[in-house]
């Protein structure tokens, strides 16, 4: 009985609580990060340092009244928050810090079918708001992130030709000599960027271009569903970030202390994120046409040689990965 | 049960029950400008139910090819450990090359031009 209950309801819930609180405390240091590299201090007035802020926001959506438009599909409104903040959570299941909370043979393609179903949500949302702004943002955050999947998807693949297998746990053991960002940093690079588009974060941020469409496909909500919104926005960098640790900059699973595994590999997801509010910081919006641009006539045809090389060199050169 | 569909129901009821308390929670009072679609401030011109651009459907649609394509191409992990490898690479490439093909053909009518 206790098994059952440890392995079903806390395993889960010691997951998931903390990345739900993940965000109240990264937050803080973010906002102080990015205040700081654009000359000015960031909040520091709620708690010693401003590090109470995040905690205080969080009250304050929740203590707000949610809107519910009159002229909006309402089962629609409610669901799409829901199903965003479900997906974010899940895709957290399968990620091996060093053993994953859900074990699954084929981590990877767990992770890439779920994560294409984050467009739901968004679509959802911006069709049952019933605003303009809101249809125009969602199609448009669409568009971007099924652009950007079909290369993450091709890109993946070649590093899992490399690596032998879809689960996540044999690329620790195909990083016990070197980070496979080294031999595959085309890829790498490529791949973060692909991330910072499929999570809309800067510079692909045109959804919530807030000079533009106000706050695109989530301009009708406020208050607790806006939270799930924001929730389910966080928990996808943090994953996405991790994913790139571990399948790019991976750290072997020493096997009598598991714990230094997981220090070394969030350490790193911490700077990669710092990597992202960085690049926040530092470059301008793009314009539509040319993320379309980037994606589709830069990303793709140099993946789909990628893929070629990937296949083609490791048969060549008798440098096949050993088979599970 | 699944540890898998345990985790799934885990975070399908956090969410459920963060929507309850929200609404809940506050204090509603709901009134008709509140409750009326956001257009700066303004009465909406016209129905947001609009018919929408063409490109968008268009990139669906491309998206939809070159997903099925990688569907294909996803068994590579372990077809390249087959015995014959010259198999896999010619089918492989032969998959690849079509998608190319594709690819070229969609981007000189015009197909990812503005392609928003």
């Amino acid at each position: 009985m206790l098994p059952t209950i440890m392995n079903y309801i806390i395993n889960p819930l010691a997951l998931i609580i903390p990345i739900l609180l993940a965000r109240r405390t990264t937050n803080s240091p973010k906002r102080k990060i990015i205040g700081y590299m654009q000359l000015r201090k960031g909040p520091n007035i709620v708690g010693p340092y401003g590090l109470l802020q995040p905690i205080a926001d969080g009250l304050n959506l929740f203590v707000k009244e949610p809107i519910l438009p009159s002229t909006s599909s309402q089962i629609l409104f409610i669901l799409s928050p829901m199903l965003a903040l479900t997906l974010a959570l899940t895709l957290w299941a399968p990620l091996p810090l060093p053993s994953p909370a859900a074990d699954l043979n084929l981590n990877i393609l767990f992770i890439l079918a779920l994560s294409s179903l984050t467009v739901y949500s968004l679509l959802g949302s911006g069709w049952a708001s019933n605003s303009k702004y809101a249809l125009i943002g969602a199609l448009r955050a669409v568009a971007q992130t099924i652009s950007y999947e079909v290369t993450l998807g091709l890109l993946l693949l070649c590093i899992i030709i490399l690596s032998g297998g879809f689960n996540l746990e044999t690329f620790n053991v195909t990083q016990e000599n070197m980070w496979l960002i080294l031999p595959s940093w085309p890829l790498a690079a490529m791949s973060y960027v692909s991330t910072l588009a499929e999570t809309n974060r800067s510079p692909f941020d045109l959804t919530e271009g807030e000079s533009e469409l106000v706050s695109g496909f989530n301009v009708e909500y406020a208050g607790g569903p806006f939270a799930l919104f924001f929730l389910a926005e966080y928990a996808n960098i943090l994953l996405m970030n991790t994913l790139s640790v571990i399948l790019f900059l991976g750290s072997s699973n020493t096997l009598f202390s598991p714990e230094l595994m997981t220090t070394n590999l969030m350490t790193k997801t911490a700077l990669l994120s710092i990597l992202f509010l960085w690049v926040r910081a530092s470059y301008p919006r793009f314009r539509y046409d040319q993320l379309m641009h980037l994606t589709w006539k830069s990303f793709f045809p140099l993946t789909l040689a990628m893929v070629i090389w990937h296949l083609a060199l490791p048969i060549a050169l008798t440098g096949l990965p050993p088979q599970l | 049960m699944n540890l898998i569909i345990a985790f799934m129901l885990m975070t399908t009821l956090i969410p459920m029950a963060l929507m309850l308390i929200s609404f809940t929670l506050p204090m509603m009072t709901p009134d008709y400008e509140k409750l009326s679609p956001y257009e700066c401030g303004f009465d909406p011109l016209g129905s947001a139910r609009l018919p929408f651009s063409i490109r968008f459907f268009l990139l669906a649609i491309l998206f939809l090819l070159f997903d099925l394509v990688i569907a294909l191409l996803l068994p590579l992990p372990w077809s390249s450990q087959l015995p014959l490898a010259n198999h896999t690479f010619f089918l492989a490439s032969t998959i690849l090359i079509l998608l190319t093909l594709g690819l070229i053909y969609e981007w000189q009518q015009g197909g990812l031009e503005w392609a928003e």
